[in-house]
């Protein structure tokens, strides 16, 4: 018998018992349904989450100050001699493979103009940091980085500033007031989003380092010249960042005057690395999900194995009049396979709609950019194939081994 | 030429618990080609078992057993299936006829197994049809079909394929005494035609038919009339 006339077989007798059969497959198209929404909201969450890192610059060193240490006494972060503008300048000028650098200092800042005042976060900054940091300019300009040292009063804000104190008209061209000194906005930053930590990224300022520091009061009585919180720094393409990281670990320690074998007063971290370990857990989110969607689809195989034991049962005269006509014992076990299989198949495909129906759902309520991957499909395909065969092949070695006289005679 | 089945000492025995039941108890005959048999006992005779082993739907304890040269006790998985599609054609009491499948697809049923493509299975199916006057009634499923109609089909399906041998287990046993005689008719036709058939039956009417009248009683043959 060819393959072609034990599926037309299978669909006609899955045909016959459509109810039985539809309710057979419903664990098959549950758990296929459940691996095709899980998976692929699992793989959304994951691109989300390399796009955020994209967004941050996978490529983004971030220099910080470590622990001050007074006779044995550790400050805590961020508590020893500030980054200045000068370390900035070094790692700029000395070290290979950096694309760019800049220092940041930031402060809370109140906002007015005209009758509308904002609190928000503002950032002094060097030119090179909308670069580094990935804000591409929306409208006007960013400020050139001679503006940062030279004192200049020029702001460019965010699309959260835009909305609440522009009514989202363009402000490029008008005078802000922030913490009572006038500043020109000369630009805005296209929309970032929330980050991965729920802030609102677009609720922001950026001024010239410089003026922050004399104009703004950020950071008080330090002692050093032209302190920074923080230096950004962009790690130039095919570059290997650990390579340049060691490279400005080694520098700043001659810089900042650290012994041989003492401790590193500072940090050269790699913001990446940080969501990375957060992506790990979803993963492994995501795995725990998919067995438990594979418990799903061994209970479906289960109640297909049931449904085609009560076929066989049921055909036991018909399996009799095969062998009797001449049907192999291969020929009655695949024809029930091939049963078993499309059945499994079936619900495979159900499931297959069902699950990317849902995914959209989901990707339509949660606003995430979700897609039904190929691999997915063909998983989904094959895994419903398996399971067809898997529970089907002892009901159809079962009706193989039938003796045709006491399967006519089965009443 | 030697007969076209050869018994010799042919034993079949069942082991039910302790006790051991000699279905069939040394028979020994030839059967002739175009012959037309009776075959004829009480329930527990032996007749059935008979039947079984010729139709190699069951293996003999011993003894020997030749259809056409074929010795059926060496036949083993797929020659036991190709024996059974291509040598014998089955019609039974109760017609076994796959419900929710035309006329055409049950007589067709063998060619399946056979190997034979879809269009040239029913074109056979469909010429068997027409020999057993059932032509028009192609399409019907076996529910619309009357209990002389259904036998015919299933006769249909024991030609399809061209076997030696006709076997029929009662065929006539669930069929009122007009479509007895169709039915009959039909196998003297056949019979006519060359085919040589072997029938089960108790009733005498139906059993002076044949040639040949087989009497089984404890698993031996009592009776040979020709």
């Amino acid at each position: 018998m060819t393959l072609w006339a034990s599926i037309q077989l299978a669909l006609t007798a899955l045909r016959v018992n459509a109810m039985r059969s539809s309710l057979a497959i419903l664990g098959v198209i549950i758990g296929v349904a459940s691996v095709i929404v899980l998976v692929s909201i699992s793989e959304g969450t994951k691109r989300a989450v390399e796009q955020q890192i994209a967004s941050l610059g996978s490529n983004l060193l971030i220099i910080r100050p470590g622990s001050s240490m007074f006779g044995g006494r550790r400050g805590g972060a961020g508590t020893a001699t500030p980054m200045t503008e000068a370390d900035a300048s070094a790692i700029r000028d000395e070290i290979a493979g950096i694309a760019g650098v800049s220092g940041e200092v930031s402060l809370t800042g109140t906002l007015v103009f005209g009758g509308t005042n904002w609190s928000t976060r503002v950032h002094g900054v060097e030119g090179a940091y909308f670069g580094v940091r990935d804000w591409v300019i929306d409208d006007g300009q960013a400020f050139a980085q001679a503006d940062s040292t030279s004192g200049a009063r020029y702001a460019v804000v965010g699309q959260t500033i835009v909305t609440e104190m522009f009514d989202g008209a363009s402000p490029v061209g008008q005078v802000l007031r922030i913490n009572g000194t006038s500043f020109e906005v000369i630009g805005t930053v296209e929309p970032k989003g929330q980050s991965s930590w729920g802030a609102d990224q677009d609720d922001i300022v950026f001024v010239p380092l410089r003026t922050a520091r004399s104009r703004l009061g950020a950071f008080g009585q330090v002692p050093v010249r032209d302190p920074v919180a923080t230096i950004y720094a962009e790690v130039s393409a095919g570059e290997d960042t650990g390579r340049v990281i060691a490279d400005i670990q080694d520098l700043l320690r001659v810089r900042r005057d650290i012994q041989p074998g003492a401790q590193d007063d500072f940090n050269v971290g790699d913001l990446a690395e940080f969501i990375r370990a957060r992506n790990q857990t979803e993963s492994q989110l995501g795995l725990l999900l998919a067995v438990g969607a594979g418990i799903v689809l061994l209970v479906g195989g289960i109640g297909i194995m049931n449904i085609m034991l009560v076929s066989v049962t049921e055909r036991t005269r018909e399996i009799g009049l095969r062998l009797a006509v001449g049907a192999r014992k291969r020929d009655i076990r695949n024809q029930f396979l091939v049963e078993s299989i499309v059945l499994c198949t079936s619900g495979g495909l159900i499931g297959l709609g069902l699950g990317y129906a849902g995914t959209l759902i989901y990707a339509r309520l949660g606003e995430l950019d979700i897609a039904v991957s190929p691999v997915i499909v063909g998983i989904a395909i094959g895994a419903s194939v398996f399971v067809g065969v898997f529970f089907g092949f002892y009901p159809a070695h079962k009706a193989s081994q039938l003796d045709p006289i006491e399967a006519l005679r089965f009443e | 030429m030697s007969a076209l089945i050869q018994t010799r000492d042919l034993v079949k025995t069942y082991h039910m618990g302790d006790s051991t039941v000699h279905a069939l108890d040394g028979v020994s005959l030839d059967i002739e080609r175009g012959d037309y048999v009776a075959v004829m006992g009480t329930s527990g005779s032996g007749k059935s078992t008979f039947m079984n082993l010729l139709g190699a739907l069951d293996r003999p304890t011993s003894g020997s057993l030749q259809v056409e040269e074929a010795d059926l006790l060496q036949l083993k998985g797929d020659a036991v299936a190709k024996f059974r599609n291509e040598m014998i054609g089955f019609v039974f009491q109760q017609f076994n006829l796959l419900p929710r499948t035309s006329a055409v697809d049950n007589a067709a049923l063998p060619l399946v197994y056979a190997g034979v493509a879809g269009p040239e299975r029913r074109r056979r199916a469909k010429a068997r049809l027409d020999q057993v006057g059932l032509a028009d009634r192609s399409g019907h499923h076996p529910t619309q079909l009357s209990g002389g109609q259904q036998q015919r089909v299933a006769i249909a399906r024991a030609l399809v394929n061209d076997p030696v041998i006709l076997l029929a287990d009662e065929p006539t046993g669930a069929l009122d005494s007009r479509t007895t005689e169709e039915i009959l008719a039909i196998f003297d036709d056949l019979n006519a035609a060359g085919i040589t058939i072997i029938l089960v039956t108790h009733e005498d009417d139906v059993a002076a038919r044949a040639r040949r009248q087989l009497v089984f009683r404890d698993g031996k043959v009592v009776e040979d009339r020709s």
